[in-house]
């Protein structure tokens, strides 16, 4: 009764989200659109023994084969739309009925994540009482999932399906919330084999399933208890594994593209930071070098001609070595984030807490890679700040986190969308969730003082200043020709604070020990 | 949740929503020699800023009357000119005089949806919120609401930010006005509606019920005592924003009735661009323009409007409460031009906006029990239609709605009929406005409203 009213409520509410999508069907579409498109292309037209070889366009497949299973469904409803964006040889073809096609593909597969949504919020408890609809916190999750402002810009606005793929995400999450653990893995495996960014979470799924499900019982003081081990769910879990694998990459293995297939899947030939870098500690490690680069010059310890010409501020995607600091590759990045989720994968198996513990797990290994991970897109702070906001609504600590975490790496994908025409539109919808989750939030947790602390709330504030000054000040002052690259760059800096910030205390909330009094 | 966070939430989804649609074509985009209302306004910046302000109503060399004269009130023309100071700081080609005509360009594009936005956010949306605060009856919820559906009002949003035109602004001051008589300060809210009307003339529409209020309220106060001061109160207001508005035509009589006679165009007729109104339907069943001559279809247009209104208006001077103030009001004709829309390639926003528009309105009113205290009206409705079974207008003239809409754009009208489809929706339009005029006329002379609104108008 009133939980089919709060449906009601968030359902019409998720459909004006779909309706502003159409609204904004025109603005112009980023290089993510003809990615797809040549996708969509290529598994059309032809042969599965040429999809992972075909290079007529810079925009090879680079996502793994049950994403080109899925590309092939689309293109065969593609055919009726307009058939002749589905000739490899028309790059950047872009017909009023193929751009129509591609967004409501988005729309579309975009259900998947609403039905995770709402699985999401069947598993937070709400509270029996005389909470009204609007402060339920399901009712909150709902809106924190539905109308999350990173996923709106990156896949409506700027052209990915990361709806559908989250929507995997959040399902199999919800799954194991609700002791659904093989149905959980399935859609975790099914998820790997569509984008495999998500193999930095497997490790939390890994452990957890191991030590949580395998064995069933826990000695009394929560060790592991060695006799409980179940061979039985072992041979699920690895039957379900292996049967979705097989299903994606079967085909390849049996014509012998296996090691063709892997060489597009990661192409380590790319640099440690984007085009753009995302907010994470390289940025950090890339600016400090390129201070004290400036510095030496200027202080005459550093010949400048013996500097590597054109810099990472070159906005390139190529390899670069740094001046003055230690290069970093792809081995190094590899062997820090391992370091980082060591302790947050051990945490689980030593003293594992339950389906919430591991989504903490999750968001450490989401993070930890996000931090110290190579090449990584700002895009992929999103893994994180979803299954955060399942936390968020329910306990007090980790709806401060999310504050600061969501603020700031959905203030890092500002960048993304930087035409005139697209500032009103990504300001207001980043401000109608900045005051949607500030306000639902505290109302959820009334009473018992601030959820942020004072240095959290100044840092949000010098937010504000930050995007005026690289929104509006910036592009009217002198430097535009001179230094394109500089908001850009303070964007990255300052975000990467916020998150590294985040990622600590998360942390620090998953290592506290048991015993220390925590809020409800 | 605190009022003011659901209200700027609301407000903010009203900017994405408005500078979304904006986003898309607009009138005459590409279309020389005439292009659209775009221009049209385009070229009043020229024009105001350029010439000298006694010429710019006037037909000289300068001035060709033929390409988008100027046909609103000064206001308009005042606005124009200070939209052309940013204009020409920004990029001056875009008000140079003669050089600058069918001006289109991305850049131009983004600066004409902005002073759109602009003027929205300085006027009409202030209004639209406060009034929905402070002058509605219901649950702070209910209210928020009432914002949200205000300002989601697919008509308003898909003219001046799809075609392109300055409606929020006359809207605005409108809605300001209704505002401060609500809140009891009848000079101020005289001065708004003189804005309003300064504006645009179309405003004229609403004139009758403001005057027939205020002339009412002070009949009630007593027209020897405060009646008489409140009434040159609102007189000498009236007055004064007039001639501070006309002053710079005032000097030279010639100027004043040149503006006059552009301002009302009686010579056009009265079947411009096919607009939903009486007219348009009648001609369908009885061919006026081939028995009437245009002078005498103008004055039966008029007598007959007149009549129209004048029911509500001896009801509102009899009993000048806010209540009845307000049912008059909604005697604003709504124009729904959907091939209008269509010339300008506004289907998709369009389809969108009414979409969100109903969703809005079913589940939100529905859901707050707004619906009882209508269906009781309704009922009063109903019975007047006996010989209608007991259906669901609402429902009907949805599906009619949505039915024309898919029909004028899916297929091809016959050729010997070329104009069936816009007159068709010209015709249900006036066919819903006819429904809820009648509807309103009934509940304003049906049972007194509830007591709280009562309290408040006194």
């Amino acid at each position: 009764c009133g939980f089919i009213f709060l449906w009601c409520v968030a359902r019409c509410l998720s459909d004006l989200l779909l309706i502003c999508h159409w609204v904004c069907v025109s603005v112009s579409h980023s290089t993510d659109f003809e990615v797809h498109r040549n996708w969509l292309a290529i598994t059309h037209s032809l042969p599965v023994s040429r999809w992972y070889h075909e290079n007529t366009s810079e925009w090879t497949l680079d996502y793994p084969p049950l994403f080109a299973w899925f590309e092939l469904g689309l293109s065969h409803a593609a055919r009726h739309f307009d058939p002749d964006m589905l000739l490899v040889e028309n790059l950047n073809y872009a017909s009023p009925s193929t751009v129509l096609f591609q967004r409501l593909s988005v729309i579309f597969t975009d259900l998947l994540f609403i039905y995770a949504a709402r699985e999401c919020c069947r598993c937070v408890q709400d509270q029996k009482g005389s909470r009204d609809v609007l402060n339920r916190p399901s009712f909150v999750l709902a809106v924190l999932l539905l109308w999350n402002f990173g996923l709106l810009i990156v896949d409506h606005i700027h052209f990915q399906y990361n709806g559908f793929l989250f929507g995997f995400l959040l399902l199999s999450v919800a799954k194991h919330l609700q002791r659904q653990h093989l149905q959980g893995a399935l859609l975790f495996s099914v998820l790997l084999n569509l984008k495999h960014i998500y193999l930095y979470v497997a490790p939390a799924y890994g452990v957890y399933l191991l030590r949580s499900y395998c064995f069933t019982q826990d000695n009394k003081d929560g060790s592991v208890s060695w006799s409980s081990f179940s061979p039985l769910r072992l041979l699920a879990l690895g039957g379900i594994v292996a049967s979705v694998c097989a299903l994606s990459f079967g085909p390849f293995i049996a014509m012998g593209q296996l090691p063709q297939v892997l060489s597009r899947l990661f192409p380590f030939k790319r640099g440690l930071c984007h085009a753009y870098w995302a907010p994470n500690i390289w940025a950090l490690y890339n600016t400090l070098d390129k201070i004290l680069a400036t510095l030496g010059v200027r202080l005459k310890l550093l010949q400048e001609a013996g500097l590597p010409r054109a810099s990472m501020t070159g906005g390139l995607v190529q390899e670069f070595q740094h001046s003055v600091l230690p290069s970093v590759t792809p081995s190094i990045t590899l062997v820090c984030t391992l370091l980082s989720i060591l302790p947050a994968v051990a945490s689980i198996w030593f003293r594992p807490r339950g389906a919430r513990g591991f989504l903490r797990c999750l968001l450490l290994c989401a993070l930890g890679s996000f931090v110290f991970g190579w090449h990584v897109h700002e895009k992929a702070i999103l893994i994180a700040i979803l299954p955060l906001s399942i936390l968020a609504v329910e306990n007090r600590e980790d709806a401060g986190i999310f504050l600061v975490l969501t603020t700031t790496g959905h203030y890092s994908l500002f960048p993304l969308l930087f035409t005139p025409a697209e500032l009103p539109i990504k300001v207001s919808l980043m401000l109608l969730f900045t005051i949607y989750s500030f306000t639902a939030l505290r109302k959820l947790y009334s009473g018992r003082g601030s959820l942020l602390r004072p240095l959290e709330s100044v840092y949000l504030l010098g937010l504000v200043g930050v995007a005026f000054a690289c929104e509006v000040a910036f592009p009217l002052s002198p430097w535009q020709q001179k230094l394109p690259f500089l908001p850009l760059l303070a964007t990255s800096v300052y975000c990467s604070l916020g998150v590294c910030y985040s990622f600590l205390r998360l942390y620090a909330s998953l290592l506290r020990p048991p015993g220390k009094p925590k809020q409800p | 949740m605190q009022t003011w966070s659901l209200v700027s939430m609301c407000v903010l989804l009203g900017i994405v929503v408005r500078w979304g649609v904006s986003l898309n074509s607009y009138s005459g985009a590409g279309k020389p020699p005439m292009f659209g209302d775009y221009e049209a306004q385009r070229h009043w910046q020229e024009v105001t800023y350029n010439l000298p302000l006694q010429e710019w109503y006037s037909n000289t060399t300068e001035n060709d009357l033929n390409y988008w004269g100027l046909d609103y009130p000064p206001l308009t023309a005042y606005h124009s000119l200070v939209c052309a100071y940013v204009a020409k700081t920004i990029n001056p080609e875009w008000v140079d005089l003669h050089k600058s005509r069918g001006y289109e360009s991305p850049a131009h594009k983004l600066f004409m949806r902005a002073t759109v936005l602009v003027a929205d956010l300085l006027i009409y949306i202030p209004a639209v919120v406060l009034y929905c605060l402070y002058l509605t009856d219901g649950s702070t919820k209910k209210k928020v609401c009432t914002v949200f559906c205000f300002l989601l009002y697919p008509g308003l949003i898909l003219i001046d930010y799809g075609h392109f035109q300055y409606n929020g602004v006359s809207l605005g001051f409108a809605l300001w006005g209704v505002l401060a008589l609500g809140l009891g300060w009848d000079a101020l809210g005289s001065l708004a509606f003189c804005l309003a009307l300064n504006y645009k003339q179309m405003e004229l529409y609403h004139a009758l019920p403001f005057f027939c209020y205020l002339l009412g309220k002070s009949v009630k106060l007593g027209l020897m005592g405060r009646g008489l001061f409140l009434l040159v109160r609102i007189a000498s207001t009236v007055l004064v924003t007039f001639a501070l508005c006309w002053l710079p035509f005032l000097s030279d009589p010639g100027d004043a009735m040149q503006v006059v006679r552009r301002i009302f165009p009686v010579a056009r007729g009265l079947f411009e661009d096919k607009v939903a109104n009486a007219w348009c339907s009648l001609n369908i069943l009885i061919k006026i323009r081939s028995i009437l001559s245009s002078d005498s279809q103008i004055y039966i247009s008029f007598a007959c409007t007149l009549l129209a209104v004048l029911p509500s208006c001896v009801r509102l001077l009899m009993k000048p409460t806010f209540w009845q103030f307000k049912l008059a009001l909604v005697r604003g004709i709504q124009l729904i031009i959907l091939p209008l829309f269509l010339k300008d390639g506004l289907l998709v926003p369009y389809a969108v906006t009414s979409l969100a528009f109903l969703f809005f309105s079913i589940y939100l009113l529905s859901a707050l029990e707004h619906c009882s205290e209508e269906e009781l009206r309704l009922g009063a409705f109903h019975k007047l239609l006996f010989c209608l079974p007991k259906l669901d207008l609402f429902y009907i003239s949805v599906s009619a709605m949505a039915g024309l809409s898919v029909v004028t754009v899916a297929l091809v009208p016959p050729t010997h009929l070329p104009d069936l489809f816009p007159v068709l929706v010209s015709s249900t339009a006036f066919l819903h406005f006819l429904g809820t005029f009648i509807y309103f006329n009934i509940v304003q002379f049906s049972e007194p409203p509830s007591r709280k609104s009562q309290k408040k108008n006194d």
